[in-house]
């Protein structure tokens, strides 16, 4: 009946106390339809979660595809594939997107996803908030394309350095629409950070302390604080910039007083913890698939999960590093220098510990294991190169170079990418009761392997060699040629093994869904202790906790001599109707244990044992709020009065309607 | 015949000897890695000296070790430790606080020992080299081309910095418009030029020759075209030619306009002086002597003695053809710089190549 996992061990070595894995009949029998009401105006996390992973992924290959633009105009020198204008909006447009509408909200689904699970909880703390935050995301991500048709996109870089971003100097009117989406999408974020905070930090099961949090968990924790902290420097750095572009003033225009470097300080403020921000998740994911994969607990919980804080503060002491060439004096740079320095000991940390848990395992290559061992392998050398970055004096020859472009890409790609594949890859039959092939998972990690390397290792050399960087062409006697082409090719494997994943999604969702086990994995956190994919209500009782690894008691006695259960009589999760009547949880009372359950869509709380947890119904309202804010982004987008009136008009309304209609079912 | 055969020890002697003298050859000039016009790993000046001295032995090679040996630990553990189906569980050990003590203290000892060095590196960076023959230049970018005065010698130029070998130049760095970054690798790291501040930075030539240089912040479409050159030449050569330079051309002959003489070639000069000052050529440009005054693109007063066009967009060539190109239609070599195409005829393009070319 349960599907044998693949990583089970041959013998167990003592007996097992785990309560069978329950599922739900029902709950499969019921194929999973991808549109429709249940999916616009759904609060379950774990359909937004998939809302985020489908649009993240979307957004990657458009990402994706604007790189191929780029690295096919630079194949060879002198070339005129794009024209400088053209080629100026796609690497605008290539690291906006990746950056705020890929990495980012994959990140925030998977987390979505898996971290309420982790934790033993029903939803998000704000499930409500949480669809908010989706649309807004969507909204946000449409707003920034419809540039490319109305006028163009942004030219000025993703980092639109002012007085470049200032009226009459080059920027075009994509500038506009990259402000307010970004501006949009900072909201979501935030918004989404909130959620995840309070969800890490007061949905715990029972008996799940900090110190037994998933580290992937602890990432998405400080992630969160990050985001909280870092993106109001962002926001007044883009309503300043709002400013001078449409009212005249000028806090980054010398010839009205103000001083081009305020927008950089302000921006990479942000934008230094904004890397971070992108890498953290993804590190959390390679801690919890080694451990799985290696068949041994994580080295250095502790040095990992503090680690991770240290990072999450030295990022917001590091941001001038990408000031190094502007003249902030030798004082000013040497102590960014030193912080840049410093912030690489943690992380040096947590490769090591990584290596530790490998050590003495017993390794089990699944592909979402060779993704985590690619993560570790690329990501030494993005932190290698970064540490030459973090010299003043080396960087001076080094900034605004292929240099950086490399090093870059081994953190991102190399780093978050590969990590995001792995996520992928261990949760994929969690979500979706499928596995992922392992075949075709085998020949997409080759090709990314070998594509990655050869597009982005030669850009060291390219910078080294005085290439700099977002240059839309260069002349064929500086040497440069060969390694171009290089680089290039690499990127069109690179594109071809990202098809090699598509290809793996559809096949994988094209053959039918048989039994999947809980824990195909034999893995030990609190994802895997319910079915794959989960009931609406995820867990039929609250788990209680008493360690790290919560599925692998039976390998590691609890001191105290505690049976190892998952489940037991604990206080019962009741909520409203969802969307799959049949999914609807009974109560538990005190004393029953989950052979008893049974689906029955009458109950509705009845045994309230005084610890009920609701859980909101379906609601469009999210969706109407962050409509509405669309439309006041459209509001300051345009400028004939007419427009901005009618846009402002209309978008108030909405959001006063969603505002009230939100209220108005809480009170329910 | 018989073939003479080399005693043992005679033929040790002489290998010692060539691998010594192989040796000796490389240690007595520092050799020139890739011979690439912008390269890094080419330092022709005690600027780009010092930087490279940080990064190759303190920097570099640390970091090609501590690759080594981080790569190998991890390759060494994922074959190691390959599992098999059925295998029993490994020992469960999760954590050894002695060994993250040390595996975190050693890689700070190593990084504090290079931001050792590297403060050593930024102190001797931030003060140029004391000589009595310093030059002053003064740096401003715009899009996208570069203009350079020299204050204490009354000499403003473009796109072609000429400075002598050997003495420091004092570079103070500004901007017209949006922020450029003024870098020659062979001779220096890079600073930026910010509008509404001034960046200071120095340099120096070892030795003569034409250096390649780029604008390294994006500044707008035709960043990747924002190029200069530096011509780094004797004490005695760059006297004469910024002697030149603060004079006029003509100006010997009594006054600042080609003046007629027999032949057609200089005759096609004249009407080319004539066209350049009569057209929209002097909004923009400075030919001083002339009435041209504009200051929106660069001064072409001695342009004729430049080697490259439009910031060297490209090089001049003997017949003159990329000169031409550039006056038949500067959008379709350098879309969206603020030159206008002007549709001149070709004779008017003869004409007015021909007028630059003398502007010597």
């Amino acid at each position: 009946m349960v599907a044998t996992s693949p990583l089970a061990p041959a013998a167990p070595a003592a007996p097992v106390v785990l309560p069978a894995p329950v599922i739900h009949e029902d709950a499969h029998a019921i194929e999973q339809r991808w549109y429709g009401w249940e999916w616009l105006a759904t609060v379950d996390h774990k359909k937004i979660g998939i809302m985020y992973l489908l649009t993240g992924f979307a957004f990657f290959l458009l990402g994706g595809f604007e790189a191929l633009l780029l690295r096919t105009q630079l194949i060879r020198p002198l070339n005129t594939f794009l024209q400088p204008d053209i080629f100026n909006q796609m690497f605008t447009m290539h690291a906006t997107t990746m950056i705020f509408l890929a990495i980012m909200p994959i990140n925030v689904g998977l987390g979505n996803y898996i971290v309420p699970l982790m934790v033993g909880a029903a939803d998000m703390a704000y499930p409500r908030l949480n669809a908010f935050s989706y649309w807004l995301f969507l909204f946000g991500g449409i707003f920034l394309n419809l540039s490319f048709i109305s006028g163009g996109a942004p030219n000025t870089g993703w980092f639109g350095y002012a007085p470049l971003t200032e009226p009459g100097l080059g920027g075009n009117s994509g500038v506009d629409y990259w402000n307010l989406g970004l501006q949009l999408l900072g909201v979501a974020s935030i918004a989404g950070a909130v959620n995840f905070i309070v969800t890490i930090l007061k949905l715990r099961a029972p008996g799940l302390t900090f110190n037994r949090l998933p580290l992937f968990g602890w990432m998405t924790l400080i992630t969160s604080f990050l985001v909280i902290f870092s993106f109001p420097s962002i926001t007044v750095a883009l309503i300043l910039l709002m400013f001078d572009r449409q009212f005249g003033t000028h806090f980054y225009l010398p010839s009205g007083g103000g001083d081009p470097l305020l927008w950089q300080h302000l921006f990479w403020f942000f934008g230094h913890p904004e890397v971070y921000i992108l890498i953290l998740p993804a590190m959390g994911i390679v801690s919890e698939v080694l451990p799985v994969f290696s068949r041994k607990p994580i080295f250095g919980y502790s040095f990992i999960a503090y680690s991770g804080v240290a990072i999450g503060f030295l990022s917001f002491t590091v941001w001038a590093h990408h000031m190094f060439a502007t003249g902030l004096g030798d004082f000013a740079n040497g102590a960014f220098a030193t912080g840049s320095f410093l912030i690489g000991v943690p992380t040096g940390v947590k490769i090591f510990n990584w290596i530790g848990t490998m050590w003495g395992g017993s390794l089990r290559f699944k592909t979402a294991m060779l993704f985590a061992v690619g993560f570790i392998a690329m990501f030494i050398i993005g932190g290698i190169s970064g540490v030459s970055l973090a010299s003043p004096p080396v960087d001076f020859q080094q900034t605004d170079t292929y240099y950086v472009v490399a090093h870059i890409h081994y953190v991102l790609f190399g780093g978050a990418i590969m990590g995001i594949f792995s996520g992928m890859y261990y949760w994929w039959p969690k979500m979706f009761g499928r596995f992922l092939d392992e075949g075709l998972g085998r020949v997409h990690f080759w090709l990314t392997m070998v594509g990655f390397n050869l597009a982005f290792f030669p850009m060291h050399w390219l910078g080294t060699e005085g290439m700099p960087r977002r240059i839309y062409t260069y002349f064929p006697d500086m040497g440069w040629n060969f390694w171009n082409m290089a680089s290039s090719v690499g990127a069109y494997i690179l594109g071809i093994s990202v098809m090699v994943l598509v290809g793996n999604m559809i096949y994988s969702y094209s053959r039918p869904r048989d039994e999947m086990a809980d824990n195909p994995w034999d893995a030990a956190t609190l994802e895997w202790a319910t079915t794959s994919p989960p009931p609406a209500h995820n867990f039929d009782a609250v788990p209680v906790v008493y360690s790290r690894y919560p599925l692998w008691e039976d390998r590691h006695p609890v001191e105290g001599g505690q049976p190892a259960v998952i489940a037991t009589a604990a206080p019962h999760t009741s909520i409203d109707e969802r969307s799959h009547p049949a999914d609807t949880q009974v109560a538990v009372g005190e004393g029953e244990t989950n052979a008893h359950l049974a689906t029955d869509a009458t109950d509705h709380g009845e045994h309230d044992a005084g610890h009920a947890f609701h859980l909101p119904a379906p609601t469009i309202f999210p969706m109407i709020l962050a409509f509405g804010l669309l439309l006041i982004a459209f509001a300051l987008l345009f400028s004939p009065p007419i427009l901005k009136v009618t846009f402002l008009i209309t978008g108030v309304i909405y959001f006063v309607v969603a505002i009230y209609g939100w209220v108005k079912q809480i009170s329910e | 015949m018989r073939v003479p055969r080399l005693r043992p020890r005679a033929a040790r002697a002489a290998l010692i000897l060539g691998v010594l003298s192989l040796l000796a050859s490389a240690c007595a000039a520092p050799p020139l890695v890739t011979g690439n016009p912008q390269s890094t790993l080419d330092p022709q000046g005690p600027n780009a000296q010092l930087i490279h001295d940080l990064l190759v032995p303190y920097i570099f090679i640390p970091a090609v070790l501590v690759f080594l040996v981080v790569e190998g630990i991890l390759i060494y553990a994922v074959f190691k430790y390959r599992g098999k189906q059925g295998d029993a569980l490994p020992v469960q050990f999760h954590g050894n606080t002695p060994l993250e003590i040390t595996w975190t203290i050693i890689p700070a000892i190593i990084l504090i020992v290079i931001l050792f060095f590297t403060f050593r590196t930024q102190a001797a960076l931030a003060t140029p080299p004391e000589s009595p023959n310093a030059v002053n230049v003064r740096v401003i970018g715009h899009q996208w081309w570069w203009e350079f005065q020299y204050p204490d010698l009354g000499v403003s130029t473009a796109n072609e910095l000429h400075i002598p070998t050997g003495v420091p130049i004092l570079v103070s760095l500004e901007s017209a418009d949006v922020i450029h970054s003024f870098w020659v690798p062979l001779i220096a790291g890079k600073q930026d030029a910010i509008p509404g501040r001034v960046n200071r930075m120095w340099m120096q030539a070892n030795e003569a020759g034409t250096y390649s240089a780029q604008c390294a912040e994006f500044c707008g479409v035709q960043h990747a075209l924002m190029r200069f050159l530096v011509v780094a030449e004797s004490q005695s050569a760059f006297n004469t030619w910024a002697q030149n330079e603060r004079g006029v051309p003509f100006a010997g002959a009594g006054s600042a306009q080609p003046t007629a003489v027999a032949g057609s070639q200089q005759s096609l000069v004249q009407q080319g002086a004539q066209l350049f000052q009569a057209g929209a050529c002097i909004t923009c440009h400075t030919v001083r002597g002339t009435p041209a005054n504009g200051v929106v693109g660069p001064e072409l007063t001695h342009f004729g003695s430049r080697k490259s066009i439009a910031a060297n967009t490209f090089p001049k060539d003997e017949q003159g053809n990329n000169l031409k190109r550039w006056l038949r239609n500067p959008q379709a070599v350098k879309p969206g710089n603020l030159m206008p195409n002007l549709n001149l005829s070709e004779q008017d393009i003869n004409a007015i190549a021909a007028y630059l070319e003398s502007l010597r």
